[in-house]
């Protein structure tokens, strides 16, 4: 939660020195609380005084970062219950569990299947984000050999599963350096986990059954690891989707520590479609890791789709890369159109040109992710800038027939357009969805 | 956790605590003043109509499915979509609507006895005077024959053409009558003749907005205006199909839902989603993305549907019966045994 200035000013030296930068110690507060300068700028400001600012600073949920380099994953750090209200930050982390029970050809098929999650969607990859390791065999050796096994075979994040501080040890010794995230600490392990969290430097999972034991479990971690991720064991799909609405209102509403960690959810059914549904909620619900039993491209595809949709942000939308797209395989024949760079737009216009089943040229204006209308009315989809990318594109070489095609909605510029490039300006249908017939009546 | 063990309070204070100290968490409960409205589908015997049962959707004092908070006294509800005219569906899909897609008494059948709809939702498409142009007759001739097939409420969409679809409803006027049905699309532009149809022949209205939360109230209140009562509508935001703005779809049906529960009047009308919408994604129909196709698919279709039900939806629209069972099975699994 944001500090007021007058909170942030008890604790500075008010010497008034001007050494900051600006005159006095409450202007300089006022900074601070509008995040227009940092603390470290006070040369006199007592280290006490660091560490409570720090704290009250800190976002309502903690960020929990694991695993290294560029597959390290941040999660966590969310500041509101509705995507509408701001944007959600960190998109749910999917992870694949693993069992060390499960023999040596099946292990290294599931690691090969775990690395090869990976598609590129919207100009964006979207993949599969960590692997977690479960001692079913509760044998801390033999985790070990399999951590050892894992962490020698993919560059994903790991998760460590066990109840028993020894296996997770084990497992440490193995992984540490990728720094894994531990799961987990229960009241029955808690001080054997959380000196392996502190030893090894490694966030720490805390699960309880019930709300008030998994308090009084962060509590008593706070202060010795403080990246925490937060499990409560639902029992059901209802119970779960309350329980993450509740800790995300108590987090976010009442600036509530003791559960501002970010929660992670295990699949517990063996139903393949069962565990998609209960997925898809805890991703559009607060959840900030989900570990499933079994996964194939078929129910991961849909699940990164609607991650990549619930995690955009509202005020951003997706874009696609403005420049000349083919439909089908175009000729120098092929119809010219020319629309805006909002993704949705483009996917509209190419999904119907692409019914069409004429082969076609998509010209993509960087409307700064507006759409048609948006962008018209903002003086972003203009003549001139349509004639720029024409230019810039070089599509003129690859038609013969010096025709463009325009959205109904923006016939006013047909002129102009016509003036600034030479070509001949179609008025297209007003919506997208009158392309095929369009496309298969007027272009001859 | 139960969460009725604990006690409930509106403003629960951030409690600071010391480490050692034991302490319980105070559930932090919203109090909405909103009602969502009650509608009523369908009519049985006794109201005059011929339905086995009749459906009512909406009442909720709640956000989805949080029931510890404020009541969703009924469930969500799935209609599954039959066309009069034989479909362009993906190839993925002809194995199975192949059989019935070019009798709608059939598929409405097979709907309601082996895929369990609750509700048909018949899409007259062929009546569109640049398509097939059907006479209102023979859409008369449909809406009656799948009216004796199966015995669960109707909703009827026309063809969006606002002349022809007058017709049409005027034409099925007296045979729908008495059975409650459920007629659209109502538009921005174009509703009063399907206003006039809905009132004059007893029937609910769906109120098309596309994704535009000003766009769906306007609406609202232009039909309440012309005399439809708030209890006779329901809204329809647009459904974006997953990975086509799914998002802004979500977002607006979760904005409408919080205005109707903050008090908003002229949004607490009960929200129908068409999720069928999915079935125009790349990823849902085409051999070349990874994955097998015919689940891809399915779970494309469940996850547009279970979206539009977390952010608040009351009625689905769906189509494959695969789908409809998984998103059943998880309306049971977040309800329980509500409205048994």
């Amino acid at each position: 939660m944001p500090l007021t200035a007058l909170e942030i000013y008890k604790h500075l030296p008010k010497k008034n020195c001007g050494e900051c930068g600006v005159p006095t110690c409450l202007a300089f507060a006022m900074q601070l609380a509008s995040l227009k300068t940092q603390l470290d700028k006070c040369p006199y400001v007592t280290e006490d005084a660091k560490l409570k600012l720090a704290e009250a600073a800190e976002p309502p949920i903690r960020l929990v970062k694991f695993g290294v380099g560029e597959n390290e994953l941040a999660i966590g750090d969310e500041t509101v219950l509705f995507r509408h209200d701001k944007t959600f930050n960190h998109p749910t982390v999917y992870a694949l569990a693993i069992d060390d029970t499960e023999p040596l050809e099946e292990l290294k098929r599931k690691i090969e299947l775990a690395n090869n999650f990976r598609i590129e969607r919207v100009g964006q990859l979207l993949k599969l984000d960590a692997v977690a390791i479960r001692n079913v065999s509760n044998d801390a050796k033999k985790f070990s050999e399999v951590t050892k096994l894992v962490q020698e075979n993919t560059k994903l994040p790991l998760i460590l599963m066990s109840n028993n501080s020894e296996a997770i040890e084990a497992g440490l010794k193995q992984s540490s350096v990728s720094k894994p995230l531990i799961y987990c600490a229960t009241s029955d392990n808690f001080d054997a986990m959380l000196n392996l969290a502190k030893n090894y430097k490694c966030p720490l999972t805390i699960s309880a059954t019930n709300l008030d034991e998994l308090v009084n479990l962060t509590q008593k971690a706070k202060g010795q690891v403080n990246d925490i991720v937060i499990d409560f064991g639902a029992k059901s799909l209802k119970e779960a989707l309350e329980t993450l609405t509740t800790i995300r209102r108590l987090a976010i509403k009442k600036s509530f520590r003791p559960l501002g960690y970010p929660v992670i959810t295990i699949l517990d059914t063996k139903d393949k479609f069962e565990a998609f549904s209960q997925a898809s909620i805890y991703t559009m619900k607060y959840s900030s890791i989900v570990v499933f039993n079994e996964l194939d491209w078929a129910m991961l595809l849909p699940l990164l789709a609607l991650r990549q949709n619930i995690f955009t942000d509202p005020q951003k939308p997706i874009q696609v890369k403005p420049g000349i797209y083919e439909i089908g395989k175009p000729t120098a024949n092929s119809p010219l159109l020319v629309t805006t760079n909002f993704s949705l737009t483009y996917f509209t216009v190419a999904g119907d040109t692409e019914k069409s089943k004429v082969p076609s040229w998509l010209l993509i204006v960087d409307t700064e992710g507006l759409s048609v209308m948006t962008a018209f009315a903002a003086d972003k989809f203009t003549p001139e800038l349509i004639a720029k990318t024409i230019e810039s594109t070089g599509i003129k070489e690859k038609v013969a027939h010096n025709k463009i095609i325009i959205p109904g909605m923006v016939a006013r510029m047909t002129i102009k357009l016509k003036e600034l490039t030479g070509m001949e300006v179609l008025v297209g249908p007003r919506d997208s969805s009158g392309i095929p017939s369009y496309l298969k009546e007027s272009w001859k | 956790m139960s969460s009725k063990s604990r006690p409930s309070c509106n403003e629960a204070k951030a409690v600071s605590v010391k480490s050692d100290e034991k302490m319980a968490v105070e559930i932090p409960h919203e109090k909405w003043s909103g009602k969502i409205e009650e509608v009523a589908l369908g009519a049985t015997k006794e109201e005059g109509g011929t339905r086995a049962k009749k459906i009512t959707v909406g009442g909720e004092t709640t956000l989805p499915f949080l029931t510890f908070e404020g009541a969703l006294p009924h469930k969500p509800v799935i209609a599954i979509e039959v066309h009069d005219t034989v479909p362009t569906y993906p190839d993925s899909l002809r194995e199975i609507f192949e059989p019935v897609w070019d009798k709608p008494e059939q598929w409405a059948k097979v709907a309601v006895e082996k895929w369990h709809a609750d509700l048909i939702c018949l899409k007259l498409k062929g009546i569109a005077p640049d398509g097939l142009n059907k006479t209102p007759q023979e859409a008369f001739s449909t809406v009656e024959k799948v009216l004796k097939s199966v015995d669960v409420p109707l909703f009827i969409y026309g063809c969006g053409d606002e002349e022809k679809d007058a017709k049409v409803f005027n034409e099925c006027g007296e045979l729908i009558k008495k059975e409650r049905c459920t007629i659209g699309l109502a538009e921005n532009e174009k509703y009063k003749s399907l206003a006039a149809a809905a009132m004059g022949f007893n029937c609910n209205i769906v109120a098309f907005s596309n994704i535009d939360i000003n766009l769906a109230k306007q609406l609202n209140i232009l039909l309440t205006d012309f005399g439809v009562k708030k209890n006779r509508i329901l809204m329809d935001p647009l459904q974006a199909g997953l990975g086509y703005g799914l998002e802004y779809s979500y977002s607006i049906i979760e904005r409408l839902r919080l205005g109707a529960l903050l008090g908003d009047a002229m949004l607490q009308m009960a929200i129908v989603c068409d999720s069928t919408v999915a079935w125009d994604a790349r990823e849902a129909v085409d051999e070349s993305y990874p994955g097998e196709l015919a689940t891809r698919g399915i779970l494309w279709e469940a996850t547009t549907a279970i979206s539009a039900l977390t952010a608040g939806a009351d009625v689905i629209i769906m189509r494959h019966p695969r789908a409809v069972e998984l998103v059943r099975n998880t309306i049971e699994k977040l309800t329980g045994k509500i409205g048994e």
